[in-house]
């Protein structure tokens, strides 16, 4: 096994399996194994992918639903980190809004989408609500569970040491609930893709959910499998990006120490 | 570890030269008529105690005679029921006053050295400030570990950190709430060491409270025995320093502060 580890990058086993099943697809298509109406064989997903990145449909989509994932991330997460903050600070906060809070987290957000098309149409608001919607509650919760758990034994350490409430927010509180907020944070990155794809499917004008769902009433299969890729790819890109942050942020911590 | 048989020969003079305005001396503390009660249960009451400046005093006493609370109070994290704690002139702020505390309490997430620099003003200059911690981890003999997380120090490590921390502000009172309690005996001993020659060089007011006698009568000028919230005993310690472990004097001391510790209950020993 050690062997193996050190032939290979550290991160390239990871890819291993992914691109064995690419393999045994294309050969099992080729073979005639997988007839092509049911599941085009990777090449035809890659000519197809040629062919709409040529036409500039493929980059337009791509960045319309990357642009809607970003900007409902940024406001569900930034509303539920402020949120969890708020209410893992002050009793009182807690107290006003975390019955309310926990109500409306019970209700699958998805349920909602009748009353926004409703609300917004199948505009992009529609999608940003959702979106938003979706991210917040991951990121609230394991805010707040992240305050909650930091030691108090370092907290009165901070006071007697004579922090002023913001360095001690800064340097002690904040740092021993990142671990926890990064949990949030990649739970929350999956729960978008997954919004994101169910609201683009149902309603959209543009998107990779659009593409997909224009495909199938062309009997396209390989734009539609294409479109899933991309969205596996997508949310494999996303999760790096949060674990790359999580690396940086969380050096001190034994579990990364480990692995450096 | 020869840490402390190492700083001994070459930290002292680099210690004293490194205050060219020398430390501060020690504030003195007087208690008067305190009270403290947490509800309906009197921790301590009526309470009077004058320490002088620069005195290392050792307060022991079982667990739950209120010593902790008599140095919580001493540090300003609780409020007197009545009676009054004067450190210094100072009746209620005391920036000077330094708590160590049984466990390291190091934030997992600095460097030793950022751990050291939570003991500074944060108005002071960046470079001043790492200059301060690079010299108070010289006095404890961990120049060499500023650059790590405090997860991969020993627990005698951490808590010398804990005492960089504590001392790096040049404090005029240091409070310690039992710090060795957690290491193991050789590492005690070094600590004990190694707190006694700090407090020699910086002479600040030094009150320690401990369960173990031996470590008592090592360190302190002075022992105080809380007994259910007065001071049961309150005696000199004049055997010179530096002292040697296993001395005559030490030992009838301490087997008389025990005595006295479970006289006190009607257990005969």
């Amino acid at each position: 096994m050690k062997r193996v580890r050190s032939l290979l990058p550290a991160n390239a086993i990871g890819w291993l399996l992914p691109v064995a099943l690419v393999i045994v697809w294309e050969a099992a298509s080729r073979l005639g194994s997988i007839p092509a109406n049911v599941l085009p064989p990777p090449s035809g997903v890659l000519a197809a992918a040629a062919k709409l990145a040529r036409s500039g449909e493929l980059v337009q989509n791509v960045w319309v639903s990357a642009l809607r994932a970003v900007s409902g991330f940024v406001v569900g997460g930034g509303i539920g980190l402020a949120l969890g903050l708020a209410n893992g600070l002050s009793s009182l906060s807690e107290k006003l809004t975390d019955t309310t809070l926990q109500m409306i987290r019970n209700v699958p957000h998805l349920a909602m989408i009748p009353l926004v098309i409703l609300w917004f149409g199948i505009d992009e608001e529609a999608k940003l609500f959702l979106v938003a919607l979706g991210v917040f509650f991951p990121i609230y919760i394991n805010t707040l569970h992240g305050i909650r758990g930091v030691d108090p034994h370092l907290v009165e350490m901070g006071r007697v040491y004579g922090m002023s409430s913001f360095r001690l927010f800064w340097k002690v509180i904040l740092p021993g609930a990142l671990p926890s907020i990064f949990v949030g944070l990649r739970y929350a990155l999956g729960i978008m893709w997954l919004t994101l794809i169910v609201a683009e499917t149902i309603s959209a004008s543009s998107g990779i959910g659009y593409m997909a769902m224009q495909a199938r009433e062309f009997l396209l299969v390989d734009v539609v499998v294409l479109s899933i890729v991309i969205y596996a790819l997508l949310g494999k890109l996303a999760d790096t990006i949060a674990r790359l942050l999580e690396r940086l942020s969380l050096q001190w911590h034994p579990a990364f120490q480990a692995k450096s | 570890m020869l840490a402390t048989a190492l700083l001994r020969d070459a930290d002292v003079p680099a210690t004293s030269s490194r205050n060219p305005a020398a430390p501060a001396a020690g504030l003195p503390i007087t208690i008067r008529n305190l009270d403290k009660s947490f509800g309906p249960k009197a921790v301590l009451s009526g309470l009077d105690l004058h320490i002088p400046a620069g005195q290392f005093v050792a307060i022991v006493g079982k667990s739950g005679c209120g010593k902790s609370t008599l140095l919580r109070l001493l540090v300003g994290l609780d409020r007197p029921t009545a009676g009054t704690v004067r450190v210094g002139d100072a009746e209620a702020e005391r920036p000077s006053a330094r708590l160590m505390f049984q466990e390291p309490r190091l934030l997992p997430w600095a460097r030793v050295l950022g751990n050291v620099e939570v003991g500074l003003d944060p108005d002071m200059p960046a470079q001043a400030r790492r200059e301060r911690a690079l010299n108070a981890l010289q006095a404890v003999g961990l120049a060499d570990r500023a650059g790590e997380w405090p997860s991969v120090l020993s627990g005698g490590q951490k808590q010398r950190v804990a005492l960089a921390r504590a001392l790096v502000s040049q404090p005029r009172f240091l409070a310690l709430d039992e710090p060795l309690g957690a290491l193991d005996a050789l590492t005690r001993i070094e600590m004990q060491g190694l707190i006694e020659r700090i407090w020699r060089e910086q002479r600040f007011t030094a009150v320690l409270v401990t369960h173990d006698v031996g470590e008592a009568v090592a360190l302190a000028d002075r022992i105080l025995v809380i007994d259910a919230g007065r001071i049961a005993l309150d005696v000199p310690v004049d055997v010179p320093r530096p002292r040697r472990r296993g001395d005559p004097r030490l030992a009838r001391l301490e087997g008389r502060i025990i005595e006295h510790l479970f006289n006190d209950q009607g257990l005969d020993i």
